[in-house]
């Protein structure tokens, strides 16, 4: 029993989506539930501590916005990857997924310098309300980052031998998905006062 | 056309097609059915876990304070520990892995018609993950202070803080331990829910899929839709635990009721998570065994649904005695009730489909109707509970536990119990024995009741639960009430007697049991279409769908049913 046979379950396509990109959502809804109940908790806790606003003041924004351009730019590669695998050209998607897995490095970088510098000051997980949601949500963000990253290396190196292309698009919508996710977490963090 | 020749006397009890050595064919399997023997036995081996466990503490309260044959003397953190691992396991160890990965497993592929499931390697991932975690749960017994003592709700601030909970290490290992078993349902459940959506057989659509396979379906769905905000919850109770945060801590700028939230914002559909397959199994079954088509597929359909969507709309019935909103709880109590309706009418659906049928009692039959029978009794004391006036007496009493019981009992055993002697012959290719089948099913059902409606008397007359001996506490005491206490002591000791007989059974006909043939129940559905065991890959040519899967009954036909892929 070669485990890389494919069964036949795997080749159908009764709803016309491709099964890969199939499972892709259905991972991404799961983790939705899983930030959307971290978000719902920390929004309903900071309206009832306007108190919080002074803690959230110490985020550095400015790391935070360059991050969002970081994430965003790398998204930019995923779907330029994406492109090159619908047209059959493998090494050029792999050499794209390796720029954005890069994305994803550098924005854990900036990540790594902004905490370093929150817990010089004094600002660990422990230390109020704010600065659990705080490294509890980017915490748990940043894992995401680098779970992408790591399998997005993963695709190119088959996708540089022009093996499973459907499989960047998958990464790509994942990667996305990292990226809103995101979108929602710098403003609640860094921006809200 | 079904029927085909029974296998060959080499061909034994699921060890046919054996290439590989025992490891890679057992223990690293992407084949979908060993899998689900995987899930099941571990299932069933958490079981007698739970079960010893439920004995230990059953002991304690028929019998206080008397050292526990087996166990020894159980002091209240014991006590703790003991009745917080029992709950933990019986839902999250042995409900989940048996009725929906088990037979998920087995059953998905081989009643959509395919070869295996969408994604083999994934489903074996999610067997060894399911597998690490139990290993977790269990090892936690042995870490210094012994498994966790919290409850299986883990409420902080008991759970969040060791001085309490007295068992520091056990706290963390079992968040651990639910974690992992979540990531293992999650990849589980994804691929189900992908194999069905996307590689069932030509011609199978959407009103042709077996309810069963609609159940585990939408029951995974649910358990997706509704995990997240409990992973969430145990990531910031992990944090609390270990990193000194406050979350659940209101002098720290945290709120305990937001884990109530969370855990029961997961919890109530988790309910509907293992009740949709139990329900599933038993719709497969009374159609079988009344020889009719099954009464009102789209309705039975349209009412799951409506329990599916309901189910997240009413978790804070749970929560009326714990500050809550008041007018919070007028509204969830009016949703409880809602969630009642089309849990009745799915049963009212199978009540017409055994009216007029020509029923044969078989034991699948048996158990399939003590299900209907037990669970109306668990629904009907629900309502009760879900009134918030009648709760704040009620609640954390025996009668919930009770209540609770007459739920997941029939879930998580009487139609597991209906699921494994209906699939038995198409798993191990040979008959259980009708006869201990029977006695174990009475001496099952019987002493279930004689165990619970006692305690719903005491319950009624104020017994609070977690209590390791009511003895001690005089407000407590009620020693007019030990009698009843002991009876269902003593009942739970007669049914797990029985459960030995079972044992027996399962074991003795897997090798010397009558063959079973293919299609032993002369069933419509496509598993039964292919040798019992199924070989690897199932089909010798994989099926085209004509018809619904429950066409039973039929007047112009030579057989009284018509399987769903012959063309006429």
């Amino acid at each position: 029993m070669s485990a890389t046979a494919k069964p036949i379950a795997n080749t159908r396509s009764v709803t016309g989506i491709p099964t890969a990109r199939l499972i892709t959502w259905w991972v991404i809804a799961s983790e939705i539930v899983i930030f959307g109940g971290l978000l719902t908790a920390y929004i309903m806790h900071r309206l009832g501590h306007p108190e919080w606003a002074a803690s959230a003041a110490h985020t550095n924004t400015w790391a935070g916005a360059i991050n969002t351009f970081v994430l965003l730019t790398s998204s930019l590669c995923a779907v330029l990857a994406h492109k090159a695998a619908d047209a059959q050209d493998g090494p050029r998607a792999a050499r794209l997924l390796r720029l954005t897995a890069l994305g994803g490095v550098i924005f854990l970088a900036i990540k790594g310098f902004e905490w370093t510098t929150d817990i010089r000051e004094g600002f660990v997980i422990s230390s109020g309300g704010f600065w659990s949601y705080y490294y509890t949500l980017a915490g748990l963000h940043g894992l995401h980052v680098l779970a992408g990253a790591v399998i997005m290396l993963i695709v190119a190196a088959d996708a540089a031998k022009n093996r499973e292309l459907q499989r960047v698009e998958c990464i790509g919508l994942y990667w996305h998905f990292v990226d809103i996710v995101w979108i929602f977490l710098f403003p609640l963090l860094y921006i809200a006062r | 056309m079904s029927e085909q020749m029974q296998h060959a006397g080499h061909e034994q009890a699921g060890q046919d097609h054996a290439e590989p050595g025992f490891f890679l064919k057992y223990c690293w399997s992407t084949d979908h059915k060993i899998i689900a023997m995987q899930y099941l036995f571990t299932g069933m081996l958490m079981a007698v876990i739970g079960g010893f466990l439920a004995y230990v503490f059953r002991m304690q309260l028929g019998f206080p304070n008397h050292s526990v044959p087996g166990f020894g003397l159980v002091t209240p953190g014991r006590y703790n520990a003991v009745v917080t691992m029992h709950g933990t396991i019986m839902i999250f160890w042995v409900a989940m892995p048996v009725l929906i990965a088990a037979f998920g497993n087995f059953l998905i592929p081989l009643m959509i018609g395919c070869d295996d499931m969408a994604f083999p390697r994934i489903n074996r991932l999610s067997y060894q993950i399911f597998l690490l975690s139990a290993i977790v749960l269990l090892v936690s017994f042995a870490v210094k202070g012994g498994a966790f003592g919290g409850a299986w709700t883990a409420y902080p601030p008991l759970s969040s803080n060791g001085a309490y909970n007295l068992t520091p290490l056990g706290a963390v290992l079992w968040l651990l331990a639910v974690a992992l078993e979540f990531v293992a349902f999650l990849l589980g459940g994804i691929n189900f829910t992908v194999t069905v959506m996307n590689s069932r057989a030509p011609g199978m659509k959407m009103f042709d899929i077996p309810i069963l396979i609609w159940m585990i379906v939408l029951a995974t769905v649910i358990f997706m839709a509704s995990a997240g905000p409990l992973i969430a919850g145990a990531v910031m109770l992990l944090f609390d635990q270990t990193l000194a945060t406050g979350f659940y801590d209101p002098q720290r700028g945290g709120d305990p009721l937001l884990w109530q939230h969370l855990f029961w914002f997961f919890g109530h559909p988790e309910v509907y998570v293992v009740l949709l397959p139990a329900m599933g199994i038993v719709a497969e079954i009374i159609a079988v065994f009344a020889r009719k088509k099954l009464f009102g597929y789209k309705s039975m359909l349209y009412s799951t649904w409506g329990v599916g969507i309901l189910s997240f709309v009413v978790w804070a019935h749970h929560q009326f005695v714990a500050g809550i909103d008041p007018r919070m709880a007028n509204v969830f109590t009016v949703t409880t009730l809602l969630i009642s309706i089309p849990v009745a009418e799915l049963v009212f659906l199978y009540i017409a489909t055994l009216y007029g049928g020509s029923i044969r009692l078989d034991t699948p039959m048996l158990w399939a109707l003590g299900f209907m029978a037990e669970f109306l009794i668990g629904g009907v004391t629900g309502i009760f509970l879900g009134s918030s006036g009648t709760d704040i007496y009620l609640h954390d009493t025996y009668f919930l536990v009770a209540h609770f019981h007459y739920t997941f009992v029939p879930i998580a055993i009487i139609s597991v119990f209906a699921g494994i002697t209906f699939w038995f012959p198409k798993m191990f290719g040979r008959m259980m024995n009708e006869t201990l089948g029977k006695i174990h099913f009475w001496g099952t059902v019987i002493p279930f009741n004689v165990i619970f409606i006692p305690l719903f008397i005491t319950g009624a007359a104020g017994d609070q639960r977690r209590i390791y001996s009511y003895a001690q506490f005089a407000e407590q005491s009620r020693p007019a009430l030990q009698h009843l206490r002991t009876t269902s002591t003593i009942a739970l000791l007669v049914m797990l007697a029985f459960q030995l007989i079972f044992i027996f059974n399962f074991f003795w006909s897997m090798w010397n049991g009558k063959r079973a043939g293919d299609n032993p129940w002369r069933s419509t559905t496509l598993e039964w279409t292919v040798p019992s065991p199924p070989p690897h890959g199932n089909f010798a040519e994989l099926p085209t769908v004509y018809r619904g899967p429950y066409e039973y009954g039929l007047p112009g036909r030579a057989d009284d049913y018509w399987p769903q892929n012959a063309p006429n």
